[in-house]
């Protein structure tokens, strides 16, 4: 068998990919000024840590988590009551290594809750994380004086010896802040999926038996993932905690680790930067979605549910696939079809907001009276043309939409089996 | 005593109810390795459907009519969704139940509004089932239905009677428990289809390969299982409250009784459920905290001990983690739970 030796002393593309991804943290709030723009971007610092260290619990480790709130919010409130030392000059450490605190008791806690979860994987794995999550939630409602009851716990990030004229109280400075926290975690957790224990957490992934034989402890390595994983979260927690300046109990809640497991999946967990794009949507999603329109978890869900079923490798997968039908240049024969799909599923998915949005006008704003606008046309909530309209305007779309996905199918089938062909020749040339 | 009885009456009830749940969520898992996030998602589903069946038709036979409806619901979420997804393996599965979850919150927001909806138990359940007299001098009696007012006062002060009234809602509760466990157990042991449950669910190719469509027996399996959920929605939805939360609020026990009992072993979760059931039932009464423990063995305890927070929570404010200690305690000590045969 011919051994192939690759000499690559610099890997061109990585490094033109992590320096666009710092020049993008650089730049991006200069070119979106707006305050609300900044808020956002901020929080989508933190999301990418949290999606980033979810990941290494779903995607790489094949561990399915419904507790990630869990280690996300604990390191929050650690790095609150850090904070609230500092300011009563308590504890003598700058604000700017605050969200380490986080990281670290985000990780003591994953140290001490994942020595009993990781004993399980698959199933069984995910149930007890959703019990030690509850526990954990039912825990902040009785103890108020960590936790801080109803109200929560606030501080002020303004607090110690201001460091090269850095207080932390402008936006700007919290931002940069937050820009280099995410640049070193995303890195540092790159960095962990090409170490031999993030490739034996692959392995141990997709075949734990054989794991087993060659001689690895499975528990200890998802143990290890799983601190690893907590450790990250903590650190989203407490540059989370920096941001807002205030911590309520929701942040250890059920829906906070529901909001980071669909995220992750919807970014893409079985690639790398899969959860950089499920943390951006996720904010786009809590802050901009949710203003647009109050059935946005139900959006949010069908979804999350027809991503399951079609696209189980997420975004991600989706954007790999096609670069791959574009390398071997056959992007241009599917083209019209990707047309097609969009306007019919455009037409379609307009008709079925109609009615949702209609349903959700009588459900909750009825004393505003009967008629709601939508994509800019006048709808009446009550009248029979309105539901007819849209009820026809859905029916058409779908029928369409079926006939392009046929067709598209067939030609993505096509496609797939030409650039199998190519690969073989290539192959077979070489 | 009489504290003690309708207490335990009290848990063996919401045990059996737990039960209801979780049987079908043992029998979905054990047959199709499917654990179903969605399941306390039918349960509400069953109580709304019954609740406004209940407008239409009644609540006997809204009794017999939602639960059949969330089967079928069931039924065509595994065939259009679930089935789909099955090729990729578990994850994949728990992730589409996670997301139905989502969908059926907001669905059931949508169609019924955000607030909890009456849902009232029919004329015959609303009273009690019968009622404990504790009687200082003549012991402790037993009268079916309600007690009339005279027996409950007492002329003489020094003599002190007490009433304690069993609902009947609960009783009723009870009853259909156990019919459904004896149902349930006559069609897995004794019939020919459930004979070829158990077959599928240890052999699938076997089975399949003698002539029996496995699709369509998991369909079945689901459908049931989904069905015993909605039974469960209509007689908690009447007895409790409800509202969209209710999903939340039981769904997180059945998962924790499942993985307690054992996964995949039906009495494994019979005696968790009943366990839990038991457990959560008399916390939720007891009013003592290690401050009053200390206090009556006579110990001093200086100032700061006595403003100590865990000193001071009671038993009845612990209630609700104590399911969840049940089950790190269970997996640190026994990982295959009570009655279960696998380490998964």
């Amino acid at each position: 068998m011919a051994t192939v030796y690759k000499f690559k002393p610099l890997n061109v593309g990585r490094w033109v990919i992590w320096s666009l991804f710092a020049l993008l943290l650089l730049v991006a709030p200069l070119m979106f000024t707006r305050n609300l723009s900044h808020t956002m971007l901020e929080q989508m610092g933190i999301a990418i840590i949290a999606c980033l260290s979810y990941n290494v619990l779903l995607g790489q480790g094949g561990m399915l988590s419904f507790g990630h709130a869990v280690y996300t919010g604990l390191g929050s409130y650690m790095a609150m009551h850090a904070l609230n030392a500092v300011s009563g000059g308590k504890l003598g450490i700058p604000v700017s290594l605050l969200p380490l605190v986080g990281g670290l008791s985000g990780m003591g806690f994953a140290v001490l809750l994942g020595w009993v979860t990781t004993r399980k994987s698959g199933t069984p794995f995910a149930m007890i994380t959703l019990g030690v999550a509850e526990l954990v939630f039912a825990m902040s409602l009785m103890f108020s004086e960590f936790f801080g009851g109803e109200a929560g716990v606030s501080g002020n990030r303004v607090a110690g010896q201001p460091f090269l004229g850095i207080t932390f109280g402008p936006q700007i400075q919290v931002y940069y802040l937050i820009a280099v926290y995410t640049f070193v975690s995303v890195a540092a957790l790159f960095a962990f999926t090409q170490t031999p224990l993030g490739r034996i957490l692959n392995a141990v992934r997709d075949n734990p038996e054989r794991v087993e034989f060659i001689g690895y402890n499975t528990q200890r390595v998802r143990y290890l993932a799983f601190i690893i994983s907590g450790f990250f979260a903590g650190i989203a927690g407490g540059l989370g905690a920096i941001n807002f300046e205030i911590v309520t109990a929701e942040v250890v809640g059920a829906a906070r680790s529901g909001a980071y497991l669909l995220f992750t999946f919807l970014g893409g967990a079985t690639f790398f930067f899969g959860p950089v794009i499920g943390g951006v949507l996720m904010v786009i999603a809590f802050v901009l979605l949710s203003e647009l329109t109050k059935a946005w978890l139900l959006y949010l869900g069908l979804v999350f549910l027809f991503m399951v079923m079609y696209a189980p490798g997420g975004i991600a997968s989706l954007i790999m696939m096609n670069l791959r039908v574009a390398k071997f240049g056959k992007l241009r024969q599917i083209w019209n079809s990707y047309l097609g799909l969009g306007l019919t599923a455009l037409v379609m998915l307009a008709g079925a907001g109609a009615i949702i949005e209609m349903v959700y006008h009588l459900q909750l704003n009825s004393a505003l009276g009967d008629n709601l606008r939508f994509m800019g046309v006048m709808l009446n909530a009550r009248g029979l043309d309105s539901w007819f309209g849209a009820a026809f305007v859905m029916l058409t779309g779908l029928g369409l939409f079926e006939l392009a996905r046929r067709q598209y199918m067939r030609e993505w089938g096509a496609i797939q089996e030409e650039i199998e062909k190519e690969i073989k020749r290539r192959e077979t040339a070489v | 005593m009489e504290f003690f009885l309708i207490s335990m009456l009290n848990g063996v009830s919401y045990g059996l109810l737990l039960f209801m749940l979780s049987s079908g969520l043992t029998l979905i898992f054990s047959m199709m390795g499917v654990l179903n996030f969605a399941h306390a998602s039918f349960y509400m589903i069953g109580a709304y459907f019954g609740y406004t069946l209940t407008g239409l038709i009644g609540f006997w036979p809204a009794l017999i009519v939602s639960p059949l409806l969330v089967g079928a619901c069931g039924a065509l979420f595994e065939r259009l969704s679930l089935r789909k997804v099955h090729p990729y393996g578990h994850v994949p599965e728990l992730l589409v139940t996670f997301g139905l979850s989502y969908v059926v919150l907001e669905l059931v927001q949508l169609i019924w509004g955000r607030v909890a909806v009456e849902f009232q138990p029919p004329e015959l359940l609303k009273g009690s089932a019968f009622t404990l007299i504790t009687h200082s001098v003549e012991g402790m009696r037993l009268v079916l239905g309600a007690a009339p007012a005279d027996m409950c006062a007492s002329m003489d002060t020094a003599v002190r009677v007490v009433c304690s009234p069993f609902p009947a809602t609960r009783a009723f509760m009870m009853v259909v428990a156990v019919l459904m466990l004896v149902a349930l157990w006559l069609l897995l042991t004794r019939t020919r289809i459930g004979l070829v449950i158990q077959a599928a669910l240890t052999h699938p190719d076997m089975a399949e390969a003698l002539g029996h469509n496995v699709p369509r027996v998991f369909m079945l399996v689901f459908g049931a299982g989904t069905g015993l959920a909605g039974l469960a929605g209509v007689i908690g939805g009447s007895t409790f409250v409800t509202e969209p939360a209710m999903a939340a609020t039981v769904g997180s026990v059945i998962f924790v009784v499942v993985v307690v009992g054992g996964m995949g072993s039906l009495a494994g979760a019979f005696l968790a459920s009943l366990l839990i059931g038991v457990i959560q039932t008399f916390a939720v009464a007891i009013d003592y905290s290690f401050l009053s423990l200390a206090r009556d063995l006579g110990w001093q305890l200086s100032a700061a001990a006595q403003d100590n927070t865990f000193a001071k929570l009671t038993v009845s404010q612990v209630a609700p983690i104590l399911p969840y200690l049940l089950l790190v305690l269970i997996l640190i000590f026994r990982p295959k739970g009570l009655l279960g045969t696998r380490e998964g």
